[in-house]
């Protein structure tokens, strides 16, 4: 297991590399101008030197062997060095072009909200997904599955900028309970400071959650549909073991197994963000971001968000493979 | 003098304003949402009005422009003139005089080194300065004494307020950005983020895109002001739920840019919360004709001067084209009380407001059909009017808007009534308006035969805004489209008239030869202007004080902001 690890995590770098070239050449292609949204009355010769500023007169490849040297070397030894107290740490980092700051703080200042919501939400989204999976499959055809299986469709098939702002009409404007607009310099220092923090979370984590259950109560209930007809649990129910000790450990545990990979695929979905939400609620976390990055034309932002994403991904695909050998131990890799 | 009598009245504005209140930071923290998020508080780095308003609060130029757009001197004892003498005969120098005892936010004193700082740091050629433009043709910026600073320009300036006047040219400190000149620039993060400035806030806390926390300025000249201790300048999501934040929820204070449809904007605000308040500026909807052939057949020739379009260069087709629309009803659909409907191109200040061309308020469809039956251009088997081989097939682009949108689907029927055939295209702001010379698509290469976007000019004077549509300003494949004359009228008169304003120093003067180069391009259909556009934002109404202003920031006079005691 610890050579395949090895093995896989070797593979990664190539495939980042790789990855990160083909994002900046298709952020590159794509037509988009850093400064297309400043005001008309900005004339075309200014335009073009805040361009030249950027660094867009340079060719390409130059542009690229740079974001990269910024990003694979400079930022990590800069943070190294701040760890250390080595030196100064202040080697040029990448800099996005509309905040003209470094975009590694950029990212490290939204994490907290993002982790806050996204995170909350996907964790109350598998916490009420998990039951109702379990239930609906035991009770198939059940008024309980029907219910579960009109929510789970509702949640799916209803866009998150439809029910956020419908959840804000209702309570915000009309029955005032929740604040609409997301306060990110909010601290958690008391009980009432706690209470606030969630009450203006309630809505975003609501929303999020209702779609992130959705998705993965039909997967709990189809493994586990799976699991109860098998001839195990036919025995383990011969030998007389309580019903609530074979579905509770004999199939929940099984039928874990499949839908426990496909949590950990989903993980990387948290730290990309919300984007939609998000902008519902102005949470202002990564997804917000983002959007806002390539609405502005922000390339070096665009591409190191993207790129922080798929070394997400590969990362947890790792994460669902070994679990899986984990938790399955027929699964052998080496 | 005309400026004089301006600025008693703004005098008189600012004693108007409630001296009831008493102390500063009396009245708590006021809440301020920007639907769209600024990126950094310099506005020398962005030139975005996001920026520029949420700068505003902290930077502050030495003249700016009041409600009227007036000019009123803010860090400037006075605004030079030719006739106090502040501004030489030639017209080539401009001295100013900063108020005496003015601190910064850290307590040191404001001199003019600040200023001439400021003209180093924004003509820094590798700094990509976004507001290069306010200090063009600017040659030297010298320091007198302590407080007097002396602008030099290379050529007669009639209007020299450019440099260091209003929200885009904000004096920044000297001592702060020392080390930030040039490429440096972008590298100043903290000081970027949190300019040392002398207005009535200083920033304690930014996140760029999302929010940034104000307190007020301790050392803020005004010792009563600013009533708010605290002010919290919210960014990000979208039109709509800024306003109702403001307007029924009522989490928030002020709301900026609230483009919503009339009855939506409406409904909000008959919640009782807020109030929606709107000002007129320079800002016009229009269409640009094509006044050459954008035919793909071309290449590199199309929509270039090498061709003359084969039906819009005839004046009847263009006027026809014009009398179709019916511009009051495009208000009342996209714009309600934000939008007024226009017959020029240069709509304000009300000097240079021409009233010749007002027909055009009136919608004519028979005059119309009439006129291009006189011209020759008769209806076809399929009702789309002709002329030797030449249909009235019109290509019609704009960027993507959903107002836009509704008014490309209106002019649309409107011409069809008369016997042209329009087929509607629409383009992603960000490639539209994105300049990128690769892209066939932006409004500069014009490759269709109108196109319809809004412009406007900073500031209150139409000089340059006047001289976009000079024969030089075409975009040509020479000049990497770049220009601002995207019709490619070419009119020895007009450019004349242009040389001239640029020698003309007197007020009466200059407005009579502007409102002729309107006229002349309204009267020969090269543009044709829908709609006035308004700034639209919205105030609670517990919030006291707001004075909308579209010649400068919308924030300008948040000193004077205050917190109504009567809820």
């Amino acid at each position: 297991m610890l050579n395949y690890t090895i093995r896989r995590l070797l593979l990664a770098i190539p495939t980042l590399i790789a990855i990160s070239l083909i994002i900046f050449l298709l952020l590159d292609l794509a037509p988009s101008d850093p400064t297309a949204n400043l005001p008309l009355t900005i004339p075309p010769e200014v335009r073009e030197k805040i361009r030249q500023s950027l660094g867009l007169g340079d060719p390409i490849y130059i542009r690229y062997l740079l974001w990269c040297k910024q990003f694979f070397i400079n930022e990590p030894l800069n943070i190294l060095e701040q760890w250390l107290g080595w030196g100064e740490g202040d080697r040029l980092r990448v800099l996005s072009w509309q905040t003209r700051s470094p975009v590694v703080d950029l990212i490290v200042e939204r994490t907290p909200q993002t982790l806050w919501v996204v995170g909350m939400s996907y964790v109350v989204g598998v916490a009420i997904a998990l039951p109702i999976g379990i239930i609906s499959a035991y009770r198939q055809y059940s008024w309980f599955d029907q219910i579960g299986t009109f929510v789970s469709m509702v949640g799916f098939s209803v866009p998150t900028f439809f029910t956020g702002v419908l959840v804000i009409v209702i309570f915000s404007v009309w029955l005032g309970w929740f604040p609409s607009i997301y306060d990110t310099t909010h601290e958690v220092t008391d009980w009432e400071s706690f209470l606030f923090q969630v009450r203006q979370m309630i809505m975003p984590v609501a929303v999020l959650a209702l779609f992130n259950a959705a998705q993965i109560s039909r997967f709990m209930r189809a493994s586990m549909l799976d699991n109860l007809n098998q001839d195990y649990v036919r025995t383990a129910r011969a030998k007389g073991l309580r019903e609530r000790t074979v579905v509770l450990i004999h199939v929940l545990r099984n039928s874990l197994i499949p839908v426990v990979t496909v949590i950990a695929l989903g993980v990387p979905q948290i730290f990309g963000g919300a984007i939609i939400t998000e902008q519902v609620f102005k949470v202002n976390g990564l997804g917000q971001l983002l959007i806002i990055s390539i609405q502005g034309g922000d390339l070096p932002t665009v591409q190191t968000l993207t790129f922080i994403f798929a070394v997400l991904i590969i990362v947890f695909n790792l994460v669902a493979d070994v679990l899986y050998g984990i938790l399955d131990p027929r699964i052998r890799y080496d | 003098m005309r400026l004089r009598t301006l600025l008693l009245g703004a005098a008189a504005a600012v004693a108007i304003t409630p001296a009831a209140l008493a102390e500063r930071g009396s009245d708590g923290e006021v809440k301020i949402i920007y639907w769209q998020a600024p990126s950094t508080m310099n506005p020398y780095l962005s030139g975005g009005t996001k920026e520029l308003e949420a700068a505003s609060l902290v930077v502050e130029p030495l003249a700016r422009y009041d409600q009227d757009g007036n000019m009123v001197p803010w860090l400037a004892e006075s605004v030079p003139t030719v006739d106090n003498g502040g501004v030489s005969s030639d017209l080539t120098t401009i001295t100013w005089k900063l108020r005496e005892g003015l601190l910064w936010s850290d307590g040191s004193p404001v001199t003019s080194a600040d200023v001439v700082f400021t003209w180093k740091y924004c003509a820094d050629p590798a700094g990509g300065c976004a507001q290069s433009e306010k200090y063009n043709d600017v040659t030297d910026v010298k320091a007198v004494d302590d407080l007097t600073v002396t602008v030099t320009f290379g050529v007669p300036k009639p209007f020299p307020y450019g440099p260091f006047v209003g929200a885009q040219a904000p004096i920044i400190q000297a001592a702060q950005f020392a080390d930030c000149l040039g490429a440096k620039a972008p590298e100043c993060t903290d000081a970027n983020f949190g300019p040392i400035g002398t207005g009535p806030f200083q920033v304690t806390d930014f996140r760029p895109n999302d929010v940034i926390s104000l307190e007020a300025n301790p050392n803020y000249r005004d010792p009563a002001k600013p009533a708010f201790a605290t002010v919290t300048f919210k960014g990000g999501g979208d039109t709509a739920s800024a306003g109702r934040s403001v307007l029924e929820t009522g989490e928030f204070d002020y709301a900026w840019n609230m483009q919503l449809a009339p009855d939506v904007l409406g409904a909000m605000e008959s919640a009782g919360k807020g109030t929606v308040v709107s000002a007129f500026g320079t800002l016009v909807e229009r269409i640009m004709i094509n006044l050459t052939n954008p035919d793909p057949a071309l290449g590199d020739e199309r929509s270039t001067k090498a061709h003359p379009h084969p039906f819009l260069s005839d004046p009847a087709v263009r006027q026809a084209l014009s009398m179709a629309i019916d511009r009051a009803l495009l208000v009342e659909i996209g714009y309600g009380s934000a939008g007024r409907p226009s017959c020029n191109v240069l709509p304000a200040p009300e000097i240079y407001k021409s009233t010749a061309n007002d027909g055009c308020l009136v919608q004519d469809i028979e005059g119309a059909k009439a006129l291009l039956d006189g011209a020759g251009w008769v209806p076809g088997a399929d009702g789309i009017r002709a002329k030797d081989g030449v249909r009235l097939s019109i290509l019609y682009q704009t960027s993507t808007n959903a107002v836009r949108q509704d008014f490309q689907a209106l002019i649309k029927q409107w011409w069809s009534d008369i016997g042209v055939e329009t087929e509607l295209r629409n383009i992603d702001a960000s490639v539209f308006f994105g300049g990128d010379p690769g892209s066939p698509d932006t409004f500069q290469k014009f490759y269709a035969d109108v196109e319809m976007y809004a412009n406007n000019f900073d500031g209150t004077d139409p000089e340059a805004y006047m001289a976009n549509w000079e024969c030089k300003q075409a975009p040509t494949p020479e000049t990497q489209w770049q220009g601002n004359n995207m019709p490619r009228y070419c009119s020895e008169e007009y450019d004349a008239l242009v040389a001239k304003m640029a020698q003309t120093g007197k007020l009466e003067d200059r407005a009579t030869l502007a409102k002729a180069m309107n006229d002349k391009l309204m009267q020969e259909y090269i543009i044709l202007p829908l709609v006035d556009r308004g700034r639209v934002s919205a105030h609670s109404n517990t919030l006291g004080g707001v004075i909308m202003n579209v010649w400068d920031s919308e924030l300008w006079n948040a000193a004077d902001w205050y917190r109504t005691k009567t809820q």
